[in-house]
């Protein structure tokens, strides 16, 4: 639990905000953020740019577990993070998420 | 007279850090705006029209095939081979390049499988042209960034002439396979193939020698050449429509500038050429947004083409302006053809900086 106590929490964006299997962009202090809502209807977030080229990812496409990457359709597990393969060799950054009411918070450190 | 400038197209010359100096590489492109729903329905995957187009594509291969087979030693056998041969030697050419960008099925071992044999039928190798394409799509036609400028100025006329047979293509190929095949690489692709991947390189490159050795082989031991017409000269026999459908993307275009809509053409072709070529006909939509399946450029193309320089109508269309311009592109390399962009189009954004057309 003393991990969790370390997470700050930021308020993301409202639920409504993001359909189910899509991906919305989220910036904050200068860092970009992508938060999912996953085909069960879960929310998950990630760093919003590429480990490739840095390029936004919520300019991508949601397949299941799956953000495909808008540029050279690099594939991420965002519940993980884990890249899945070429052009994409380097894993994606995640964040805690939890949701208050309506509202979608993820956990910075 | 206009002066003649050459400049370097390598990865590894003085273009190369030109390019990045003037904010060329890896940088933000023009794109039509397209609500994000309407985006994702576009994006949308599906494996039923590869499929199908798969199965049409593989069942033709092998009547074909076997019409050759049947008429060899007769002059029949000649128009079955030769659609034998544009089935394999062309059309490997957009089913390589689709099921590489993983969108041709929404199934990735799909679109694997066809992307490894597609690579070889046209004997690019998976691993090699995978990253080679993903730099192509990151600096369309940068000079000193893109690996796959099929048209440099001034034009390679004789070399673009071979490659109606594949001839210099795939010589160059074969150098490279067997270079490959050592454990090494050209300087150029070393800048864009990660480590990681190096070893995938190297062991295709040996298991595609060993094929077509296996191949002559065979066909030294039946003093025949009749296996070689199945696999590997198709490659070279089969390969005019590579020429005549690629050298419309790009060629006679402007270099090093932002805007897909500058630098690519869109050209509307017959439904026989687009099932051949996979509509990559629609090739500004495809550089403009490359998450779109193949079946959903039309689509795409109905929806930006008002934010686009006026397609061409046809080949005849787009080849009556690429020969004049590569023909002028010999002596003076700055011309190229300039596109015009609909009065009410959006507008371009602001130029890089040192990005001033050539004429
Ligand atoms: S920028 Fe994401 S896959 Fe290349």
């Amino acid at each position: 639990m003393s991990a969790t106590t370390a997470i700050r929490w930021v308020e993301a964006c409202a639920v409504e905000d993001i359909d189910a299997e899509d991906v919305i962009r989220f910036d904050h202090e200068g860092r970009t953020f992508a938060i999912y809502r996953a085909p069960d209807g879960r929310f998950h977030a990630t760093d919003g740019l590429c480990t490739h080229e840095r390029v936004h990812l919520a300019d991508g496409l949601v397949m299941g577990s799956i953000i495909e990457c808008p540029k050279h359709n690099g594939r991420f597990d965002y519940t993980t993070g884990r890249a899945k393969g070429a052009p994409v060799c380097v894993d994606l950054a995640t964040y805690p998420v939890r949701i208050d009411g309506d509202t979608v918070l993820i956990g910075l450190g | 007279m206009p002066t003649e400038i050459r400049r370097d197209y390598s990865l590894t010359g003085p273009e190369a850090d030109r390019a990045v100096a003037r904010g060329l590489a890896t940088a933000d492109w023009y794109q039509c705006p397209i609500p994000r729903k309407e985006m994702k329905a576009l994006m949308a995957r599906s494996d039923g029209p590869a499929l199908r187009d798969t199965a049409i594509w593989f069942a033709a291969l092998f009547l074909s095939g076997l019409g050759g087979w049947y008429f060899w030693g007769t002059w029949w056998c000649v128009p079955f081979f030769a659609v034998y041969g544009i089935l394999y030697g062309s059309s490997s050419d957009s089913r390589w390049h689709e099921c590489g960008h993983g969108t041709a099925f929404k199934t990735p071992w799909m679109n694997e499988v066809v992307y490894q044999i597609a690579c070889f039928m046209i004997l690019r190798e998976p691993t090699v042209w995978r990253w080679s394409h993903t730099r192509h799509h990151t600096d369309t036609i940068i000079v000193g960034r893109d690996p796959e400028i099929a048209a440099p100025r001034p034009p390679d006329i004789a070399g673009i002439l071979l490659n109606v047979f594949a001839l210099k293509s795939s010589w160059v190929a074969l150098k490279k396979i067997a270079l490959h095949a050592t454990g090494r690489l050209y300087p150029d692709e070393a800048l864009y193939i990660p480590e990681s991947e190096r070893g995938k390189v190297f062991r295709v490159a040996r298991i595609y020698l060993v094929i077509l050795i296996a191949v002559a082989a065979w066909c030294l031991a039946i003093g025949s050449i009749l296996p070689a017409m199945f696999i590997g000269l198709p490659t070279l026999y089969g390969a005019a429509f590579v020429v005549v459908f690629g050298l419309t993307q790009h060629a006679g275009l402007d270099e090093d500038v932002l805007d897909h809509r500058l630098n690519s053409r869109t050209v509307y072709m017959n439904p026989v050429f687009r099932f051949l070529y996979w509509n990559m006909n629609y090739h500004v939509e495809h550089h403009m947004f490359p998450m779109v399946p193949y079946h959903q450029l039309p689509k795409l193309h109905a929806r930006i083409k008002d934010d686009c320089p006026t397609p061409y109508s046809g080949l005849w269309e787009a080849y009556r302006e690429i020969i004049p311009a590569l023909w002028r592109q010999r002596k003076d390399p700055r011309f190229f053809v300039r596109r015009r962009l609909p009065g009410h189009a959006r507008p371009l954004g602001a130029p890089p900086a040192g990005a001033v057309p050539a004429e």
